[in-house]
């Protein structure tokens, strides 16, 4: 069993359509870069170059937001479904 | 084109109404174009002149759609007090291009303007807004 990685619609791209990816991690950090290995280039839409996530992507983890359970270094285990979700944002 | 019901295009009106002078945020569910649902969405943003959308409310709505078997054809906010159209920052944080981009301009407040945008790598497009009457 593995770490399923859902994939938002901007980001399909990077991954040929797919709408999801598996992948075998222990953090979240450990998840996305295991991504770009398969998808190379969607970390760095995903994650600041020191590789905390950048603030106008959100990254869940079973539906919880990772900020709220340590950002790249949340924990997680297989099974787990990773969703990630560009931020809707703007003004005047 | 976008399509949606009086009774959707008044709502998107109302809720930039009862936000101001804040903005509002929302997203609009359907197929092909034919709005179908809408979810008020909270705006995180503290002050007056932007918004970003409740990252958990939005996942969760995201999830609806899905369940529901229906895509996000609509992303919606106001401008309080400036022209319905998108600012640099609508421009530059426009993460969805497959999605029409609505915005609802109270800057005469008697005579509220919603008007519906793509916005693809900067580029900024406007498209025909379709009210079905009920």
């Amino acid at each position: 069993m593995a770490i399923k990685v859902l994939i938002p619609t901007p980001l399909r791209r990077f991954t040929n359509d797919q709408a999801s990816a598996e992948v075998n991690a222990s953090t979240v950090g450990e998840a996305l870069a295991a991504l770009d290995a398969q998808f190379p280039g969607i970390q760095a839409r995903i994650c600041e170059p020191d590789g905390r996530i950048r603030r106008f992507v959100n990254v869940f983890v079973n539906g919880s937001d990772v900020r709220s359970l340590g950002g790249a270094n949340a924990e997680i285990k297989d099974g787990d479904e990773i969703g990630i979700i560009p931020a809707m944002a703007g003004g005047q | 084109m976008i399509r949606l019901s009086r009774s959707f295009y008044n709502g998107i009106i109302d809720h930039a109404r009862q936000e101001a002078p804040r903005e509002c945020c929302g997203l609009l569910g359907g197929r092909d174009y034919e709005v179908e649902r809408a979810y008020r969405i909270t705006n995180t943003e503290p002050g007056v002149t932007r918004y970003l959308m409740d990252a958990e409310e939005q996942f969760h709505a995201f999830r609806d759609l899905d369940e529901r078997g229906l895509d996000l054809v609509g992303i919606y906010h106001s401008h309080p007090a400036t022209q319905a159209y998108p600012s640099q920052t609508d421009t530059s944080l426009a993460f969805y291009p497959d999605s029409v981009y609505l915005i609802c301009s109270l800057q005469v407040p008697e005579q509220p303007v919603v008007r519906a945008f793509r916005i693809l790598d900067g580029e900024i497009q406007e498209i025909p807004i379709d009210i079905t009457e009920e």
